[in-house]
């Protein structure tokens, strides 16, 4: 089983690319989730 | 006396004993994936590992290396241009193969992701949206087992595809495999589905690994109660931004929130119903035995099947580590307020993940309830290996 290490050293831009795409996307998914915390509950409100 | 000769030498030659030699070779590929097939069932009925995937996955493996059956023959090259007959016509023979065109269209996992929507609750995150995070860190296993299987000489497709196992999510596995490199389906839904099985057993080693007695017995508070209205609203939202984000999300992450918004809007419940139940059961039935037959012996058994299976565990146990780190990280920051077994149910496979957070947290204070705690995390991991999937289709596909 050969491990070519310049292959890894070159692919590892992507796995940073692709976590950061993963932590963007759901750091705006947070922000909305926060924004749903904030609306009005009509049965709390009664 | 000839004619009964002819008879029997007809009988022979048409026999699935006679399809075992081609050319004078002999195929103990198809016997040993029979042997396999086996094996696999004993494991779902007796053993009741995950027996709603593994029988339907069991049968196709046992029906793809019958020798002579056919059932995913291609005599048209619609899918496989190697072994065209002519004259033949697409239905003539392979039914298995014709019903394996809803894999290999994304038909299949997409109204599977509809029924999990559907059965998928997302008051625990939206009423801690930090959990999200950690579906998210919990992906971490799917770039490091793609580096590795670059590195190990896999094209950066079929790398992607093998990668993803570490997502914990049949559906999406069998998406972006059957976008990428078709040819690798069989054994990465096999490791996929196999994999998730044995959550209970390959999670609680790390988890007892990364963390110490302390941060495993942390008490979380209970969770706020969710609005009706933040739930019908949460769906569409995110699936608009997600989408918007990355396009190529919308089709696995469409349906998820499509079913979702048919449970929680409360005003189609037949559809919710009908997804959820006949409409799930049915495709399973079907993805099940189509993924199985994909596992024909001659092309299944080879060295490279193995390192997949390798770099499949890979995945799952970095993922696990993902979601573990961030879970301390949160303990950290939150001065002990977030307990950091829950991060480890961000690998997505939902419900089981969660369970084992609960299960290992219980054992180190037996008055700890982490389940809903966990369910945050684990519906989280479903939207980031969807999220995952889309970055490596919009990089390779």
């Amino acid at each position: 089983m050969g491990i070519n290490f310049e292959y890894f050293l070159n692919s590892l831009p992507y796995m940073g690319k692709g976590m950061l795409g993963i932590f963007v996307v759901t750091a705006v998914v947070v922000m909305v989730v926060n924004a749903l915390n904030s609306l009005p509950d009509k049965k709390n409100k009664k | 006396m000839e004619m009964v000769k002819d008879v029997l030498i007809g009988l022979w030659e048409s026999s699935g004993f006679a399809a075992l030699f081609v050319d004078g070779a002999f195929l103990w590929q198809n016997l040993v994936m029979i042997l396999v097939a086996f094996v696999l069932l004993y494991f779902a009925i007796a053993k009741k590992c995950e027996p709603l995937l593994l029988v339907p996955i069991a049968f196709g493996i046992l029906l793809a290396n019958l020798p002579g059956a056919g059932l995913m023959d291609d005599p048209t090259g619609l899918m496989d241009t190697s072994n065209i007959v002519e004259g033949a016509h697409w239905y003539d023979t392979g039914v298995l193969r014709l019903i394996y065109a809803g894999v290999k269209s994304s038909i299949f996992p997409c109204l599977i992701f509809l029924g999990i929507g559907c059965m998928t609750d997302f008051g625990p995150l939206l009423s801690n949206p930090v959990s999200l995070l950690l579906g998210a860190a919990a992906q971490l296993g799917i770039y490091v087992a793609f580096v590795v299987a670059i590195a190990l000489g896999f094209t950066p497709q079929e790398a992607a595809s093998i990668a993803i196992i570490g997502g914990a999510d049949g559906p999406t596995a069998i998406y972006l495999t059957g976008k990428l490199a078709g040819h690798l389906l069989g054994p990465i839904a096999v490791a996929a589905y196999s994999y998730m099985a044995l959550i209970p057993f390959i999670q609680p080693p790390i988890m007892k690994l990364l963390t110490t007695k302390k941060e495993r017995q942390v008490e979380m508070k209970q969770l706020r109660k969710v609005s009706k209205v933040e739930k019908i609203v949460f769906p569409v939202v995110v699936l608009v931004i997600c989408a918007f984000i990355l396009p190529s999300v919308a089709p696995l992450l469409g349906m998820l929130m499509l079913g979702n918004l048919f449970k929680e809007c409360g005003v189609v419940d037949r559809l919710s119903d009908t997804a959820q139940n006949a409409l799930m059961n049915i495709v399973t039935i079907l993805l099940g035995l189509t993924v199985g037959a994909t596992t024909n012996g001659a092309t299944f058994l080879k060295a490279e099947t193995l390192k997949i299976v390798v770099l499949g565990l890979m995945a799952f146990c970095f993922s696990t580590v993902g979601g573990l780190l961030l879970g301390k990280l949160l303990y950290a920051i939150t001065g002990g307020k977030v307990n950091p077994l829950i991060g480890a149910a961000g690998v997505s496979a939902v419900p089981m993940a969660a369970r084992v957070a609960q299960n290992e947290g219980r054992k180190y204070n037996p008055t700890n309830f982490l389940l809903m705690h966990a369910m945050g995390p684990n519906v989280a991991g479903v939207i980031g290996s969807a999220v995952a999937a889309g970055f490596l289709l919009s990089r390779f596909g």
